[in-house]
């Protein structure tokens, strides 16, 4: 009996290390068969959808009233929609319409509300009135702040703690619904501008020019404190502050579809204004939603999940993670453009003339900190845009491109779309006007003095060898500070030379010689780097932005040796930006490096960033050399109020030529666009300013397919080769051993 | 027994205050509320009043450490130390400083299980190949495969983890196109995405503990009754896995206890370059956001995991050798 329990004891066993042995086997084979180096599902491929990076992090805000980083753009310029957009394909950019019927002019009045001519000088003008028609018939996309029930009360506008159960996202909600896009939703967005309640970086421009915002502000303050009175300050949750109930003067909607925006004066930029996030529809509902208990300690915010009417929504915010947009199964489907520059229709950009976008019916983002993956993933095909929202990408495979044969013909296999042009962006570096050895000096002696120093250093940085050194991040060398396609910019013609550092020869254009700097030098009282009275060296110190790692260490030896150039030693003090910021504050630096991106294409976007009324150091604003010259100033004043034009044109030659003269700043490189899309995504444009082109772009998903299948077939051999010589190196150790287990002490071997 | 454990875990909640409080005072010498709200909000258009605003809406327009113009005990708790630094102890982590970075506990409860995947058969296949490799050299010791094997450890611990990674993406991703060069998926998926990390830092890993527990096995196979033990003529697989490995555990599990906190706290390095969503990678997202709320936190946290391991570790020496006693 026991020896027949025990051999079905074994029979047993066996079966199960039998049984065991094949699952073994099975799930290894299985597991084998998924090794590929797919980081997406295995059909996600097959489907219309966009997979790119957006690097560093989730965006910081969705909210339109509080989203200014530009991570935030790939997500609220496909979700938003505001008044305006910019044409896609052409340059210099031009305003259509977005949500309005028509880009408007605005209407002038007089300090006694008479009305002016179009043509009117700003000086008469007392307010500019925009009357804003909206498209009929818009929808936002489905959302639980809308859904109501049958006797049409909002099924969530009246949720009690704990109400919310396991609910993360508004997908997450059993009902949804819409309603349609009406003017107050816009005046909503504008009085939105003055809460209490979330960061408001635009809240101090917008009060200095629409009517009213500006005690406005104050009034939802007091408001806010009576309904908070007694409430925990430190508490997510917050009652709903309704703007509904206190109006704005500056902003009205006066008929249904009619929105009247007040402005302070003439302000032609105020149009840019209205394609931003910042004027985007913001419907109550949403605010009343997410203001419910629980919601914001859970992220469910407008800052996460926002509520538009654009071609895109939000379905899933993974924070860090992914974030996946969907196409609004509201949007009316605005068509694809059918005019551009020249070259476009050859380059296939008005193949989709007229027909309905979006075009693509999923935008997949994936947060990629690391660029050596992210590079990989997009090598393999993995990624159609590289990084959805950065339009230098493609440069780094350009540069690969001319480094290599084998990697240009590579690229060229795969076919790589690598476009550049210039983008409205700047780099320079600008000196501190407050210091007394570069700064303007406080005596008229002083002032030349310092000033030729500071020409002769704009003389001596070469910016076209900084293109060569670093070609990843190189750009079109400036000789002013408005990049080409800006109105007004001079650059690439004769008349935009800058004559203070470059002169023509023999009809080309050339740097003044060293020479000529150090001549400069001696004439501001320092012959070979030396000061005149003193003889001690002079020595300036360089204040960077950022602490010195590798990767910026050769960028700012190549300033330091710019200085040495003309003698000077450059004292590099790099510091974490706080500390920048702060000796920014205090205004204890000198010579600092800065970018500018421009909010919008108007070059008293770029001017303004030497007004002297802007100076960081005294009055916290965006002019970090505290440049400030009456005329300049002056000049500044007058454009602002003027039209694109030949005066426009004319004021903004003479503010150039001062910078020039006075030399705040080394112009340095507008830098190059060039976005790397693979050869299946069509109606790729690139430009920094124009954010909304994931409506624009079109996949050829087959033609994707079939790529990643020849680009990515598994090698397994060298992996076979690896475990077969491992499996050998163990044989040979075991039969060793054994060896040595029956071996004696002389070495003999005494057992079988 | 009883009594020495109590009275480790006064010395560790003494450390944890201290740690805690000198954490404290050098992120807020350091960087002043001010400070924190520019790093955040960015430099693009901003004043002070949006810094005040960004300010009062996470706590920080309080005073730090006293607050004169509250009575009674809210003259200390209504600080920024008592809300942001002293909350921690019950594990009130509060809100992170970054923009729309939600709740630091929730976010810390989501990422320990993406830590804890990798982590722990990490820490398991670690311990096992380190021992597995080092008795394998001790079995051959004054051998060749010795000689090559101390080498080859020397060689890998000289390496830095970075070159593993990239030349291991390289390999695996680019040339073989076997594993995915870094992502996440939840659940079974994950298992395709942790491979290639939990591989190559075992790799990374292998030569210090391999030759760290070959040196403890050397030292052991020397005594009296590991010679007692071959006399009984055992063989000497036996000799080595039941005899000197079980008195080499001291050491063993010292090393590897030390470990322990990253199966929760997860690798800052791999995590970030294969882009998994753990702990790990939080903390290198925390930093390069300068959210001082996260990196506080996990520094806190950190402590507490260190504190209680030794803790553990002590109490794991009674059961891996009974003639200790901890008194």
């Amino acid at each position: 009996m026991r020896s027949d329990d025990a051999s079905m004891r074994e029979r047993a066993a066996g079966w199960w290390l039998l049984s065991a042995r094949r699952w073994l086997a099975g799930a290894a084979l299985l597991g084998l068969a998924a090794c590929n180096n797919n980081p997406f599902a295995d059909n996600a491929a097959s489907t219309d959808t966009l997979f790119s990076a957006v690097v560093e992090n989730s965006p910081r805000h969705l909210d339109p009233t509080a989203s200014y980083w530009s991570n935030d753009t790939p997500y609220t310029y496909q979700i938003y929609e505001p008044l305006y957009g910019y044409h896609y394909l052409k340059r210099p950019f031009k305003l259509v319409p977005k949500t309005a019927t028509d880009v408007v002019k605005p209407i002038y009045f007089d300090k006694d509300g008479k009305l002016l001519p179009a043509d009117a000088p700003a000086d008469l003008v007392a307010e500019s009135v925009y009357e804003v028609r909206i498209k009929q018939g818009i929808l936002f996309q489905p959302h639980a702040a809308f859904a109501k029930d049958e006797q049409g009360r909002y099924r969530y506008h009246a949720m009690k703690p704990g109400d919310l159960g396991s609910r993360r996202r508004p997908g997450d909600f059993e009902f949804s619904g819409t309603r349609e896009l009406v003017a107050d939703d816009f005046v909503y967005a504008v009085r939105r501008h003055a809460t209490t309640r979330i960061t408001t970086p635009i809240y101090g421009i917008f009060s200095e020019y629409i009517v009213g915002l500006d005690s406005y502000g104050a009034l939802i303050k007091a408001e806010d404190a009576k309904l908070r009175a007694g409430l925990d300050p430190a508490s997510q949750d917050k009652p709903f502050l309704d703007f509904r109930k206190w109006p704005l003067a500056g902003a009205t909607a006066p008929e249904k579809y009619l929105l009247r925006l007040r402005i302070k004066g003439k302000y032609p930029q105020w149009s840019y204004w209205m394609q931003m996030t910042f004027l985007a529809p913001v419907p109550w509902e949403a605010d009343a939603f997410y203001a419910q208990p629980g919601m914001a300690q859970i992220g469910l915010t407008l800052d996460m999940w926002p509520v538009g009417t654009g071609p895109y929504m939000m379905t899933e915010f993974v924070k860090d993670r992914y974030h996946v947009m969907k196409r609004n199964p509201n949007y009316r489907g605005e068509p694809y453009p059918c005019e551009g520059m020249p070259g476009d229709k050859e380059a296939g950009l008005l193949a989709d003339c007229g027909k309905p976008t979006p075009f693509i019916d999923t935008l997949y983002s994936t947060v990629e900190r690391e660029a050596l993956p992210r590079r990989g993933k997009f090598r393999q095909g993995y990624y159609d845009v590289e990084v959805f929202e950065r339009p230098d990408t493609g440069m780094d495979y350009r540069v690969d491109m001319q480094d290599s044969e084998q990697v240009r013909n590579d690229y060229l296999a795969k076919g790589f779309k690598l476009s550049q042009s210039s983008d409205v962006n700047s780099y320079f570096i600008a000196f501190n006007m407050l210091d007394p050895t570069i700064g303007t000096g406080k005596t008229a002696e002083e002032s030349e003095r310092n000033g030729k120093l500071r020409q002769a250093i704009t003389m001596a940085i070469d910016w076209d060898e900084y293109s060569k050194v670093f070609p990843r991040k190189a750009g079109a060398t400036a000789m002013s500070l408005l990049p080409a396609g800006i109105e007004g910019s001079r650059e690439g013609t004769p008349e935009g030379l800058n004559p203070v550092t470059h002169r023509v020869v023999d009809g080309k254009v050339v740097r003044r010689s060293i020479d000529d700097a150090k001549k400069l030098m001696a004439e501001a009282g320092y012959p070979n780097g030396r000061d005149a009275k003193t003889g001690r060296p002079l020595v300036i110190n360089y204040d960077f932005y950022a602490p010195p790692t590798p990767e910026r260490k050769p960028e700012i030896d190549w300033v330091v040796r710019q200085f040495a150039k003309i003698d000077i030693q450059l004292e590099v003090r790099a510091t974490e930006n706080s500390q920048f910021q702060d000796k920014v504050r205090k205004g204890t630096y000198q010579v600092f490096w800065l970018g500018w991106n421009a909010d919008y294409p108007d070059a008293e976007n770029f001017l303004f960033l030497f007004y002297g009324p802007n100076g960081k150091t005294k009055f916290d604003g965006e002019n970090t050399s505290n440049f400030a010259d009456p005329e300049y100033d002056r000049l500044f004043k007058q454009l602002k109020t003027l039209d694109d034009g030949p005066q426009k044109q004319a004021v903004i030659d003479e503010m150039m030529a001062i910078l020039r003269k006075q030399a705040p700043l080394s112009f340095g490189f507008f830098p190059y666009t060039s976005v790397a899309v693979q050869s299946w995504v069509s109606n790729s444009k690139s430009a920094i300013l124009v954010r909304d082109q994931g409506r624009y772009l079109r996949l050829d998903v087959p033609q994707r397919l079939a790529k990643q299948h020849e680009w990515n077939r598994q090698v397994w051999w060298p992996l076979a080769l690896g475990i077969a010589a491992l499996a050998f190196l163990v044989f040979l150790g075991m039969r060793s051993l054994r060896r040595r287990e029956r071996m004696n002490a002389r070495g003999e071997i005494i057992a079988a | 027994m009883m009594s020495y454990l109590i009275r480790r875990i006064a010395y560790g909640a003494l450390v944890l205050l201290g740690v805690n409080l000198a954490t404290f005072i050098l992120f807020f010498t350091i960087n002043t509320p001010d400070d924190m709200a520019r790093l955040n909000i960015g430099t693009k258009r901003v004043n002070q009043e949006v810094i005040n605003k960004w300010k009062a809406e996470r706590g920080y327009d309080k005073p730090l450490y006293l607050n004169p113009k509250r009575d009674g005990s809210e003259r200390y708790t209504d600080t920024i130390f008592w809300e942001r630094s002293v909350s921690l102890f019950t594990l009130n982590f509060g809100r992170a400083d970054s923009e729309s970075a939600g709740n630091i506990g929730a976010e810390v409860a989501t990422r320990m299980w993406v830590s804890i995947q990798m982590a722990l058969p990490l820490f398991i296949l670690q311990v096992i190949a380190s021992t597995a490799f080092a008795l394998l050299l001790v079995m051959f010791r004054n051998t060749r495969l010795d000689f090559w094997g101390v080498v080859a450890c020397v060689l890998m611990l000289s390496i830095s983890s970075l070159f593993y990674i990239i030349v291991g993406q390289f390999l695996f991703s680019r040339v073989l196109k076997l594993a995915p060069i870094s992502g996440y998926a939840p659940g079974l998926d994950a298992v395709k995405f942790l491979v290639l990390p939990i591989l190559l830092s075992l790799v990374a890993r292998l030569g210090t503990e391999a030759r760290l527990y070959r040196a403890m096995f050397l030292e052991e196979s020397g005594k009296d009754y590991v010679r007692t033990a071959r006399a009984k003529g055992l063989a000497e697989m036996v000799v080595l896995y039941r005899h000197v490995l079980r008195n080499a555990l001291i050491p063993i599990i010292t090393s590897a206890g030390s470990y322990l906190p990253y199966v929760f706290l997860g690798s800052l390095v791999f995590e970030s370059f294969f882009g998994l969503p753990g702990l790990g990678a939080y903390v290198i997202e925390a930093i390069g956001k300068q959210d001082f709320a996260i990196v506080r936190t996990m520094v806190f946290l950190g402590s507490l995991l260190y504190i209680t391991t030794y803790v553990f570790i002590d109490i794991a020496y009674t059961w891996a050798d009974p003639r200790v006693r901890l008194s």
